[in-house]
């Protein structure tokens, strides 16, 4: 096979997928994507789990572990196989909340917490760059197999090729990676050009497979025989390893960036998952299938120390199958180119999302928000991505170079494994426990990744490597129980096992006692919720304050990020959304949590939320705040008691108004009647006196009818007088001038003469009056005439109105206080509601019914008398006939 | 508001489907750590060819049933989501 061709072919393979992305990209844009959407692609893009060390390094693995590498993939599959557990709650909350990587995701959770999302991009980058460089290894090593063929201008140097692969792959990953910024328009022409890949290793591995069991020996049973007699039949599975692996694997599925960029980031519908869920671990299953056989042929039929990291190449070559090589090689190649943009891809967008644009924000002055948006941060963005790339790759080549492209490709894949699977308590912490707080996730990722650090990543690099020698056999400063290979005295274990141990049981223990201990703040509960009950709608994060962020400040910044188009469509249709015309939706709560989900698709959780926060002018929504909000909804509630009092005041006075009004027009219609009334009361008297006196003046009448004239004359004129008299007292009693007798009475004298006084009203009826002497006993200091004047105005109209049979009269008498209390009931009709009110005003008559004779200031006059005697006169509703409540003083005292 | 004590059976088949969903990575964690029981008791002769054997037919066993499951959990996805059962 000669080396032009091979590297014309990668040329061409690599053009190949660069067409293909494109294409892709172009349907896309033009919105004809279809079937590049369908699960199979997605399926398919979940093959970056298998890298070169899984093309390559799972024979090596076999060679030298026989089934272990297995593990590998039965963790990934029990994940996958279990995705009604996690995996289709994490794709959900990743769509729902717009994440863009793994940190987003914990950052998020955790109260958009920006130095968690930093942590976790640190802890990430530091485990994927000796991945990357595996990678960058491993395509040179692919290189170096055909490399005595080459022409004499290529030296062979891995350095070289590396550096030129690296090279490519950034270029590759810059160009489709970034872009679009909006990580939710998803990277479809790199998921379509892994799908790609993934079908190409599958088929070389198969391939690979297929002739070394049908073309170098006889069938399955044949190679049955020759694993029972080969080295790898000596295998014997340790348990320990063999669970830990598993486990350790399964977490590393979930946890690795560039898997939770395809898995959940890439993912443009759930239902793909269903899918994934039995394809992923059949496609991990043929990928393994041949894994076995082709160690041992490769190691029944290649030289001694043969790298069996490379059987997979070198067994077809040596066979003389140049095609299947070709075809080999191209399978290696893409495993590694697929692996290292979309982990560059996931890199890049948590180094710019979660270390670069917050620097950048942070060092921007905080006070002036137009100035936080200002300059094109779009550009800034994109930018700190695309060196972000180059970044990563730049770490892995350099780790490349600098390890000397050493190890067996498995070791270091393992160490990755269990440096992002520190990852995971946090993660399915914050899923499916509402309590885990923001400290405890810090706990814990720090702890885990101190300890995986100096237990597993750091003696790595070998003994007197990084760590001096004295610490593997004593242990940092002498402190035997902290040696690397045996913390806490544990010895025995198998480093990797103990190492797996030791860092997630810290881990886990850190980030339960932290949680349990702390308290989370306000957005780390409202996070907390909406993605512990994310399938439960309407929970979600506290919506923005109305009206605090101006729609065209916030148009502004989303322009910068989400590029013109992009951020007007978004507006427009947000103004649509609210019936407005134009472009500037109003700022609802609403409108800014989706904007603020759009742009943290773009720049993450917690810069999306800064930002907003920069210009809706609240950064975050801190303990304070939420003291002040409180605060201030006190106030608020305060003043509304207060109005609520005012109002109440205001109802009051109202009805006493419309009541007095009530009145008013009520007095006004029995003045009217009065006055028509007295003149009539008035008139009569004087007319039958005029008219009398006008018949004595003529003279000649008999001696009788003169004498009967002249009597009734007399009467009319006395009734005259009485009507005189009663205004004339009334107008005394009102001015407060009337001059009262202080004497000591017994209350039964004055109720006697009453009743025999008011005896002689209507005479003919017969009153049955019930008394209670013995109460009545009391001996007041008043006016006793004025007192008893009272009575005989209230036992007349007894008299006079009671409409009943057999009339009743009952007196009561009570002592209560320095007070007494006569009530004067009888049994008629009593008083209508309507009517209670008016009765004591002046000129009032009820009916006509009964002519009385007076004109209606009988009560009036009694109201008087008992004010100017200190007591009250009162109606008293309710005693089945008409009742007067007389109140009176014990002991009147004459005012000076 | 009250939920219902009996579900209607199609609903009651769509949950006990979710309860397999559940369980069958627990038992597929069962028969993939089987072999820690048995494979260091036997002989000192290797066993790395029938228990990559067993391994692979439980393996395929899984994607199966996974394939079965998820033909019809996949159906009721867009129904309301009930997850309280």
């Amino acid at each position: 096979m000669p080396f032009n061709i091979l590297v014309a072919a990668s040329l061409l393979y690599v053009g190949f997928l660069f067409l293909v992305a494109f294409a892709v990209e172009r349907r896309a844009a033009a919105g004809a994507a279809g079937w590049l959407r369908s699960p199979l692609v997605y399926t398919l893009s979940l093959s970056v789990y298998c890298t070169a060390w899984t093309f390559y390094g799972a024979v090596g693995y076999a060679a030298r572990s026989g089934l272990e590498f297995l593990t590998i993939y039965l963790g990934p599959t029990l994940v996958f196989v279990g995705w009604w557990w996690v995996l289709r709650k994490l794709v959900r909350i990743g769509r729902r909340e717009r994440v863009t990587s793994i940190a987003d995701l914990i950052s998020n959770r955790y109260g958009k917490s920006n130095l968690l999302g930093v942590i976790v991009t640190l802890l990430c980058v530091v485990a994927a760059t000796p991945y990357i460089a595996l990678q960058l290894q491993s395509v040179t090593l692919s290189f170096g197999v055909f490399v005595k063929d080459a022409p004499e201008g290529f030296t062979g140097d891995g350095g070289t090729t590396a550096l030129w692969v690296a090279a490519g792959l950034a270029l590759f990953t810059i160009l489709f990676g970034t872009r679009n910024l909006d990580a939710n328009e998803q990277h479809t022409g790199i998921v379509t050009a892994i799908a790609v890949e993934a079908v190409v290793k599958l088929v070389a591995l198969l391939a690979v497979g297929v002739f070394v069991v049908w073309g170098l020996a006889d069938g399955p049973a044949d190679i049955i025989a020759r694993i029972d007699a080969s080295a790898i039949a000596d295998w014997n599975l340790q348990p320990s390893r063999w669970a830990g692996l598993i486990f350790v694997s399964g977490a590393a599925v979930i946890c690795l960036p560039r898997m939770f960029q395809v898995m959940v980031v890439e993912n443009v519908d759930e239902r793909h998952l269903a899918t994934a869920a039995w394809a992923f671990p059949l496609y991990l299953m043929l990928m393994s299938l041949f894994v076995v056989p082709i160690a041992v042929i490769g190691l029944e039929r290649m030289p001694e120390g043969a790298n069996p990291d490379m059987f997979v190449l070198t067994l077809p070559l040596a066979e003389g199958q140049g095609g299947l090589a070709m075809l080999a090689f191209l399978g290696g190649f893409s495993s590694a180119t697929s692996m290292v943009i979309v982990e560059a891809i996931a890199l890049a967008t948590m180094v710019s999302n979660h270390v670069v644009t917050p620097l950048w924000l942070r060092l921007r002055p905080r006070s002036d928000a137009a100035q936080a948006v200002s300059g094109d941060l779009r550009r800034l963005v994109l930018v700190s991505r695309r060196l972000s790339i180059v970044g990563v790759l730049a770490l892995g080549y350099a780790y490349y170079r600098l390890s000397g492209g050493s190890g067996a490709l498995a070791a270091i894949g393992l160490i990755a494994f269990v440096g992002v699977a520190q990852i995971l308590p946090a993660m399915l912490g914050g899923i499916f426990w509402r309590g885990a707080t923001r400290a405890g996730a810090v706990a814990g990722l720090l702890t885990g990744a101190a300890v995986w650090t100096f237990v597993l990543f750091l003696p790595s690099f070998g003994e007197g490597g990084v760590l001096p020698a004295a610490v593997f056999a004593d242990g940092p400063w002498g402190i035997g129980w902290l040696r690397p290979g045996a913390l806490f005295g544990v010895q025995g274990m198998d480093p990797l096992v103990h190492a797996i141990f030791w860092s997630l049981v810290l881990n886990t223990s850190a980030f339960l006692i932290v949680s349990l201990v702390t308290f989370p703040g306000p957005v780390e509960r409202l996070q907390g919720a909406a993605f512990v009950n994310v399938f439960d709608e309407g929970v979600g994060p506290r919506p923005w304050a109305r009206g605090q962020a101006e729609p065209e400040a916030l148009l502004m910044m989303a322009q910068r990020i989400l590029g013109d188009d992009a951020a007007q469509a978004f507006f427009e249709e947000g103004a649509r959304a609210q019936g407005k015309e134009g472009m500037l939706p109003d700022p609802s709560p609403g409108f800014v949590a989706g904007l603020e989900r759009r742009l943290s698709g773009a720049v993450g959780a917690a810069t999306a939320h800064a930002m907003i926060g920069q210009i809706a002018g609240r950064a975050a929504v801190s303990v304070e705040d939420l003291m002040a909000v409180a605060n201030e909804a006190a106030q608020i509630m305060e003043h509304s008691a207060t109005l609520e009092a005012q109002q109440g005041e205001l109802t009051r006075t109202a009805r006493a108004l419309r009541e007095a009004n009530e009145k008013l027009m009520q007095l006004s219609v029995q003045k009217d009647a009065f006055l028509s009334q007295i003149s009539h009361e008035l008139r009569t008297p004087m007319t039958s006196i005029r008219a009398f006196s006008e018949i004595l003046m003529e003279g000649d009448l008999p001696p009788g009818m003169a004498e009967k004239h002249a009597r009734i004359i007399h009467v009319e004129a006395k009734r005259l007088t009485r009507l005189l008299d009663d205004l004339l007292l009334l107008s005394v009693l009102e001015n407060g001038t009337v001059q009262l007798t202080l004497d000591v009475v017994p209350l039964r004298d004055i109720i006697d003469g009453a009743l025999i006084a008011a005896g002689q009203v209507r005479p003919e009826r017969a009153f049955a009056v019930h008394r209670d002497l013995a109460a009545e006993d009391i001996f007041l200091r008043t006016d006793a005439d004025r007192l008893k004047q009272v009575f005989i105005n209230l036992i007349s109209n007894a008299r006079k109105y009671c409409d009943a049979g057999q009339p009743e009269l009952r007196i009561a008498v009570r002592l209560r206080g320095g007070r007494v209390l006569i009530d004067v009931i009888d049994n008629g009709t009593g008083i209508p509601q309507d009517k209670q009110r008016l009765i004591f005003e002046k000129f009032t008559r009820l009916t006509d019914q009964t002519r009385a004779g007076g004109a209606g200031l009988g009560l009036a006059i009694c109201r008087e008398v008992m004010a100017s005697l200190g007591g009250t006169v009162a109606y008293l509703p309710g005693q089945g006939g008409a009742a007067f409540r007389v109140t009176v003083p014990l002991r009147l005292e004459q005012a000076a | 508001m009250r939920r219902p004590l009996f579900l209607p059976r199609a609903r009651y088949r769509r949950r006990r489907l979710r309860d397999a969903a559940r369980l069958l990575p627990v038992f597929g964690a069962f028969l993939f750590l089987l072999p820690i029981m048995w494979s260091p008791a036997t002989t000192m002769l290797g066993d790395t060819a029938p228990d990559g054997i067993y391994l692979f037919a439980v393996w395929a066993g899984l994607i199966v049933i996974a394939g079965l499951l998820s033909r019809h959990l996949r159906s009721d996805e867009n129904g309301p989501s009930d997850e309280d059962d």
